[in-house]
């Protein structure tokens, strides 16, 4: 049972990062990088490792994803200072 | 476990493919940030051992059986600053991609050709 | 073309070498040598519930400080690559919703609390100074958002991460005077196995941690954010 869920979560991590790499839109894909770490966390908890899944759960899908927008928005802003 | 070793394992090639297929530099750091993870689960992963519970000790788990109880805590140790340290790495390659954008007004890895030999 | 190829190339010598990982490797049936080590003496020596952490903070602490050390040169870094040259007022801020404020308004306090408890109870339940030090960030983060126009003092930033980053190597020190050796824990009173005031220095050393770690990550992201000089 547990090894079926495992699966699945896999596929979509597996189907979200293919797509992260190939989405043509920029913000998508880096949600997509979010929802692959925020999917890990889940995994970890099946791992017995509690304590990974709070770190990745909080860095890796909340915090990445947040420092990944501002060098967005960076990047916007000198595009139309130019 | 071995199907999270698989996905970890999955999850590195697509991440390098990323790296090394994709031309805009954010593109390739979101292929490195995917990699990580990759590796991360697999560490952890390796640590696992069927049927155990998490490495703390509470009534559930006393001291006496925790050998035979627990899970290896080092790579969970291990994979916990290596996260921390993934998001600082990533941070501080983002900040030389906005930086290299103000230099050239573009994010395009073939834009840049001082460094090609 | 031949970058094509080379690419399949390069990912094709990738599988060959991580390959062995999946096949070759069988699943271990017991704990390995070092961890026998560390589940078995771990809790009568140092009396830490948590495994993870006795062997982050005292075991492997000498690894900890280090990845602390590398957290801040990166944190440096950012700072360094986008440090604002010329003022310029940010274009068009808009003021946060009615909802978003609200939100934070009542979730900033339980978030922050949050945080304190993962950090003082790494000894004894998941979570500790890393994952507590994410989450006060993180809630600087939500205050951030909620407040377009609020700024985060540098002063009270820097003071932080470099006393926090002082006591610490302090610790160790004292640990190598008062104990076996450098970021031993054992010369606090080891107390009762499970409660709170307990297991040595190990919640005072990964409190430490969190602050410094809270601390660099609010500084990388708001340096990242582009924050007021």
């Amino acid at each position: 049972m547990i090894s079926v869920f495992i699966i699945v979560t896999g596929m979509l991590m597996i189907a979200a990062g293919v797509l992260a790499v190939h989405q043509k839109h920029l913000l998508s894909a880096v949600i997509l990088a979010g929802v692959i770490s925020l999917l890990a966390s889940v995994l970890y908890i099946v791992l017995a490792a509690p304590d990974v899944a709070m770190t990745e759960a909080a860095i890796g899908s909340a915090l990445t994803t947040i420092v990944f927008l501002f060098a967005l928005k960076k990047i916007r802003e000198q595009d139309k200072h130019d | 476990m071995i199907y999270v070793s698989i996905i970890g394992f999955a999850l590195i090639i697509i991440g390098l493919y990323g790296m090394l297929t994709r031309r805009n530099i954010i593109r390739i750091i979101i292929g490195f940030s995917i990699a990580d993870t990759g590796i991360h689960l697999m560490m952890v992963s390796i640590g696992y051992l069927k049927g155990r519970t998490a490495p703390i000790l509470d009534k559930a788990v006393d001291q006496a059986d925790a050998l035979q109880r627990v899970v290896d805590p080092v790579p969970s140790a291990l994979v916990l600053t290596a996260i921390v340290i993934g998001l600082a790495v990533t941070a501080l390659m983002l900040a030389y991609a906005v930086r290299l954008h103000e230099a050239k007004g573009s994010l395009d890895i073939h834009d840049f050709k001082e460094l090609k030999w | 073309m031949i970058r094509k190829y080379a690419v399949i190339l390069i990912l094709g010598l990738f599988v060959l070498m991580l390959l062995p990982l999946l096949t070759e490797l069988t699943p271990f049936q017991e704990l390995s040598p070092v961890a026998q080590k560390y589940a078995g003496e771990g809790p009568d020596a140092l009396g830490s519930a948590n495994l993870v952490t006795s062997v982050v903070v005292t075991y492997r602490g000498m690894d900890t400080l280090g990845e602390v050390a590398v957290l801040f040169a990166a944190a440096a870094g950012v700072g360094f690559f986008l440090r604002r040259k010329e003022k310029r007022p940010a274009p068009g801020k808009r003021e946060a919703s009615a909802l978003l404020k609200t939100g934070t308004a009542f979730l900033l306090p339980l978030i922050l609390l949050v945080g304190v408890f993962v950090f003082t109870h790494g000894h004894l339940t998941p979570g500790g100074g890393f994952q507590g030090g994410v989450l006060i960030a993180s809630a600087v983060v939500l205050f951030l958002f909620a407040n377009r126009s609020a700024s985060v003092s540098r002063t009270i930033l820097q003071w932080t991460e470099s006393l926090s980053g002082v006591f610490y190597v302090a610790m160790g020190a004292l640990g190598l005077l008062l104990a076996a050796g450098f970021l031993d824990s054992r010369f606090l009173p080891p107390g009762e196995f499970g409660k709170l005031f307990s297991a040595g220095a190990i919640p005072v050393i990964y409190s430490l941690i969190g602050l410094k770690v809270g601390s660099e990550l609010v500084g990388i992201i708001d340096n990242m954010r582009g924050g007021a000089e």
